[in-house]
């Protein structure tokens, strides 16, 4: 412990969200010139606890302690004032500002109150820049920038605040090895002047390298906090999983396919400023097969698994269902000759919030129930009862809204929907986001079930373990394209890695 | 539970806003229970309702429709048109129509206003509120350049033409109520029917909680708004023959804000303007406020400066208590969830 007194700790807090309980009594400490390492599968109630101490969401029971006084942080405004900044793995920029107007936004320098000092503003950007090592011109309108450089100009904009306490949430998810590089140097610059930093991540590679700290969370609860150095990496992940890594065993069965169901040929999405998003993928998913695509952000995954639905109009390239091209149809028609998608965003692309479960289950498929224009309503429900009892949906009944349940339940309504259409092949974008670790598990036998009875699978993954527990084939893909095919016995983290890193392909 | 009560409370709001001003006016204007009265009130109640149902439509697609005012106007105006003059058709000759072909015109040009600024909002993405903004005033100004701002009067029909039924839309009555009256409950019939019990209304509820959801389940999204907008057109070409038929004229500038009455009636009958909710029942019983309310407030002699007063603190109530409501259901699942972990 370098002070007695933390610079900032939580204590005792809990969060109770419609359906769920997303913290249960944590505390949670970080000192000044420290990096507590806070790490958790998805779910785990990470992001949770860190917006809670960074004023976006308020705790149901609780409190937070700045330099040992308690404090009360109404919004993000108040945390900022009190030197509590976090950076967002979502991160919060203007794009059509520059990056000196985001640095200073909300809190512009004025003369007389109503003029902007926009040579003040500019000067004291360049400063921090420099500070961080990335001697930017202030004035670059920020959508010019690229990832790693719009999270520097994030941390700018922190410590224009005086930030004492900094947060950074997955700050590494979307960056190149060198970019990753470049932000521990500015981590470790940060560190040396006093700054308090919460590294969220569950990128195990990173935590030994700058955490002194380390804080799992698992299902809410705080389940283990250690000074990095006592601590290795088999014990952390035992921590985070409660039992030991996955073993082999555990994996999926490899091979097993029939014939190919899907099979894309030359897919092409043109990036808007030149260059490719997905560029001349070719793939093909046998029935009964698991293919899983896994990347770094970015790399192009959700705007492949996008293109093959139909809801990228500028995509070209040939698609067969089971033999059909489909390439010329839109979503709908795609639907209807056998593919459907479960996108990564269940809240903004999943499920139809002011719905109950049965409603989103059928809405996807009424032709179904339909006979001119009069809804079979017995039919439907029946429908609805049976995708709640085949998936094992928790929910009191299926008018029950489809907002009160839990991630994973969410997430197999999800894929309930999806069923209901028949599908030949499934599309999953990212299967367990939000899900929290019991219900992992739960949707990984699900999926593999499904896959049992001869529907393809094809889903994206940024998590290498649910790669390897799920995936009868890999692929890597990145900057667009695939990089690596390969079986998933014939297939090691140390080589996926490499194949996913830019850095490392352009070597 | 006390919440479970209060929230059935505020569910039913308009219901009982409807009663409280039923009861408060029949007991200051003892004529005001009358029958003569309520048949007259329920008249003025199915202009409104007619149009409130089509934006109910458009509303709970999370569209806005501003036009419909000016299509009960150019309707109107096509309608006089028709009764009086025949079309030129090459050469000197006149084509004249029939009442069923009239009506049927007129109907389908409302469609086709509706079809325009579906098409605007739904393919060219103009926002829903400027796009129909737009078209109120093209439409407006078509209707007074129809006939340079001079009224079609003398709507009685011909029997030559076969079109002396021409009055009895608007002003005849079936069974001792108005023709307009039983023209609003097929209209409501209809439209709670789709709403309920079809893959339309279902696709509707969709689009608007959640566009893009809904196109990621396979709905053809543009096509969903477009109808929504015929409808709505559909809707004020029947006001705009109810009003034509009923006064035997058409003026160019019948209509005008009408659609500002129609959205309060959706918006007090539980339409939200966000999207994904509003039904037609809810729709039917804000639009019955809102002119039992004005006939009322009118018998007692109220102001008509105090009328738009009142009328507007009511709209504004109802949406507060709209939002209290969303607040306190929140707060009755949080609780339920606390109770079940």
């Amino acid at each position: 412990m370098t002070e007695a007194v933390p610079r900032l700790s939580a204590q005792r807090v809990s969060k109770l969200y419609p359906g769920v309980q997303a913290l249960d009594g944590v505390d949670f400490e970080v000192h000044a010139g420290a990096v507590n390492v806070l790490i958790g599968e998805n779910g785990a109630g990470k992001s949770t606890l860190m917006k809670i101490i960074a004023g976006v969401e308020q705790p149901s029971t609780g409190c937070l302690l700045l330099d040992g006084e308690e404090v009360h942080f109404a919004d993000p405004a108040a945390a900022a004032r009190a030197g509590v900044c976090m950076v967002f793995q979502e991160l919060n920029l203007f794009a059509n500002l520059s990056i000196a107007e985001n640095v200073f936004i909300g809190r512009e320098r004025c003369r007389l109150g109503i003029d902007i000092d926009r040579g003040s503003e500019i000067e004291r950007t360049r400063e921090l820049l420099e500070r961080l090592d990335h001697p930017l011109d202030p004035r670059a309108l920020v959508s010019s920038l690229t990832i790693g450089q719009q999270q520097i100009v994030e941390i700018a904009r922190a410590l224009a605040q005086d930030a004492r306490v900094l947060i950074l949430d997955e700050p590494t998810s979307a960056l190149s090895a060198a970019e990753a590089e470049t932000l521990f140097a500015v981590i470790a610059e940060l560190k040396a002047r006093g700054v308090a930093i919460v590294y969220i991540s569950h990128r195990l590679e990173e935590l030994k390298r700058i955490g002194d700290y380390v804080t799992v969370l698992r299902d809410g609860h705080l389940v283990a906090t250690a000074a990095m150095a006592d601590v290795d990496v088999p014990w952390i992940v035992r921590q985070m999983i409660g039992r030991d890594a996955p073993a082999r065993a555990d994996a999926a069965p490899c091979g097993a396919s029939g014939g190919d169901v899907l099979a894309v040929t030359d897919l092409v999405l043109p990036r808007e400023r030149g260059g490719f998003t997905v560029d001349h993928v070719s793939l093909t998913v046998g029935a009964g097969e698991i293919v899983g695509i896994y990347g770094l952000l970015g790399a192009g995954r959700t705007e492949l698994l996008e293109s093959i639905m139909g809801c990228r109009r500028d995509a070209t390239g040939s698609i067969t269902i089971a033999g059909t091209e489909i390439s010329g149809c839109d979503v709908s028609d795609r639907m209807a000759a056998g593919i459907a998608l479960v996108p990564e965003d269940r809240r903004r692309a999943g499920f139809i919030q002011s719905f109950s479960v049965a409603h989103n289950l059928t809405i996807a498929s009424l032709g179904r129930f339909a006979r001119w224009f009069n809804l079979d309503m017995r039919r439907e429900a029946a429908a609805a009862r049976g995708s709640i009892g085949d998936l094992a949906i928790k929910v009191a009944g299926p008018e029950t809204m489809v907002t009160t349940l839990s991630g994973g339940n969410q997430q197999k309504v999800v894929i309930g929907k999806a069923l209901l259409t028949r599908p030949r092949v499934l599309l999953l974008d990212e299967p367990t986001r939000g899900v929290d670790v019991g219900a992992k598990t739960e949707q990984y036998r699900l999926i593999r079930h499904l896959a049992g009875e001869g529907l393809g699978v094809l889903f994206a993954t940024s998590e290498l373990d649910e790669l390897t527990a799920l995936a009868t084939r890999v692929l890597v893909m990145c900057e667009g394209k695939i990089t690596l095919d390969l079986p998933c016995d014939a297939a090691d983290h140390d080589s996926i890695t490499a194949a996913a890193n830019p850095r490392a392909q352009a070597a | 539970m006390r919440g479970d009560t209060l929230l059935l409370l505020m569910r039913l709001r308009t219901v009982i806003a409807l009663i409280v001003v039923l009861a408060v006016f029949s007991a200051a204007a003892p004529n005001f229970l009358s029958s003569a009265n309520m048949v007259l009130m329920l008249k003025h109640v199915a202009l409104n309702a007619i149009l409130a149902i089509g934006l109910t439509y458009v509303i709970v697609a999370g569209g806005i429709d501003l036009s419909v005012g000016s299509t009960v106007g150019l309707t109107g105006m096509v309608a006089g048109f028709l009764m009086l003059n025949g079309v030129p058709v090459g050469g000197d000759m006149l084509m004249r129509f029939n009442l069923f072909e009239i009506v049927l015109i007129v109907l389908a040009i409302g469609v086709l206003i509706g079809a325009i600024n579906g098409v605007l909002v739904a393919r060219l993405k103009v926002a829903p509120f400027i796009a129909t903004l737009g078209t109120l005033y093209v439409v407006r100004g078509a209707a007074l350049l129809s006939s340079d701002g001079r009224t079609f009067p003398d709507l009685v029909g011909d029997a030559y033409y076969g079109t002396s039924g021409f009055p009895f839309i608007g002003g005849g009555y079936l069974l001792g109520l108005p023709v307009s009256v039983w023209l609003l409950g097929v209209i409501a019939a209809v439209a709670a029917y789709v709403a309920m019990r079809t893959p339309l209304g279902r696709k509707i509820y969709a689009v608007g909680g959640n566009a893009h959801a809904a196109a990621l389940s396979g709905i053809r999204v543009n096509r969903v708004l477009i109808v929504t907008y015929m409808v709505s057109g559909f809707c004020a070409a029947v006001v705009g023959l109810i009003i034509a038929s009923e006064l035997q004229a058409a003026h160019p500038a019948t209509g005008d804000t009408f659609e500002l009455n129609a959205i309060a009636a959706a918006v007090l009958g539980g339409a939200s303007l966000a999207g994904g909710r509003g039904t037609i029942v809810g729709t039917l019983v804000g639009a019955a406020v809102i002119g039992v309310l004005g006939d009322g407030m009118v018998m007692m002699g109220v102001s008509a400066f105090w009328q738009m007063v009142i009328k507007g603190l009511v709209i504004i109530a109802a949406v507060l208590l709209d939002g209290a409501q969303a607040r306190l259901q929140h707060r009755v699942a949080i609780r339920r969830a606390a109770a079940l972990a």
